[in-house]
């Protein structure tokens, strides 16, 4: 019934860690490496990447970070809703 | 920052918001609370971070709590940070210092690093032309006192 704006949305990812390592070559899994070395956010380095789901303009929909470059992005975490943000 | 929200689109600024609740809670909040508070409610997405792998990765996870600290990341359209504030939970952000922090990022890289704004800019004021030659000589451009 309305179980479908819960159902198309799919599961977010979380924390997206690439596999940029200049050593391999031959990069065989596109899969995502599992969280062997979270990246840290420290200024001047990138940015960790992530999936999250989102409430937006009344639907829902998963955002990935990288999905804004070539924009400034302004991320702010907060403790819970029903505070203040 | 909802109500400042337009000037930060300007700026070409997108907004992300995130906390460990559920986008549920994000959809109440915004209908019950926020849109209340806000004409319209909150105009940027509402991020779950739900378990805080996301908060852990920007150190502001706290696992005590289980909760997302107060934490600002700027940045830059190639994806990098450029300023970061973390604050415990009591004390609200102030959006001033964050358009403040945005220009002066915006007109460090419009000049792609050659001027550098000093202690307190505002837009308007005072820039830093860097050079070697400027070292040891700031006094000569820039008085402490344009830092208030």
């Amino acid at each position: 019934m309305s179980e479908e704006a819960i159902s198309c949305v799919q599961t977010a990812k979380g924390p997206i860690v690439s596999q940029e390592s200049p050593s391999s070559a031959e990069d065989q899994s596109p899969v995502q490496s599992k969280e062997e070395s979270m990246p840290l956010a420290r200024v001047g380095g990138k940015a960790p990447d992530f999936e999250a789901s989102a409430y937006v303009d009344g639907g829902f929909k998963n955002i990935r970070l990288s999905d804004y470059e070539g924009h400034w992005v302004v991320l702010c975490f907060y403790p819970g809703d029903f505070t203040f943000v | 920052m909802a109500v400042k929200y337009p000037d930060l689109q300007e700026l070409d600024v997108q907004v992300l918001a995130m906390s460990t609740d559920s986008r549920f809670s994000h959809k109440i909040w915004q209908e019950e609370e926020l849109s209340k508070m806000v004409e319209g409610g909150v105009p940027f997405p509402m991020l779950s971070d739900a378990g805080g792998k996301i908060g852990q990765m920007y150190g502001v996870y706290d696992e005590a709590g289980g909760v997302d600290i107060r934490g600002r990341f700027l940045i830059d359209p190639d994806g990098v940070i450029q300023a970061m504030e973390v604050m415990t939970p009591p004390v609200g952000r102030n959006v001033s210092e964050l358009f403040r922090q945005v220009q002066a990022f915006q007109l460090v890289r419009k000049t792609k690093g050659a001027e550098a704004t000093p202690s307190g800019w505002q837009p308007g004021k005072t820039t830093l032309k860097v050079s070697p030659d400027l070292a040891g000589k700031v006094w000569k451009v820039w008085k402490p006192e344009e830092a208030f």
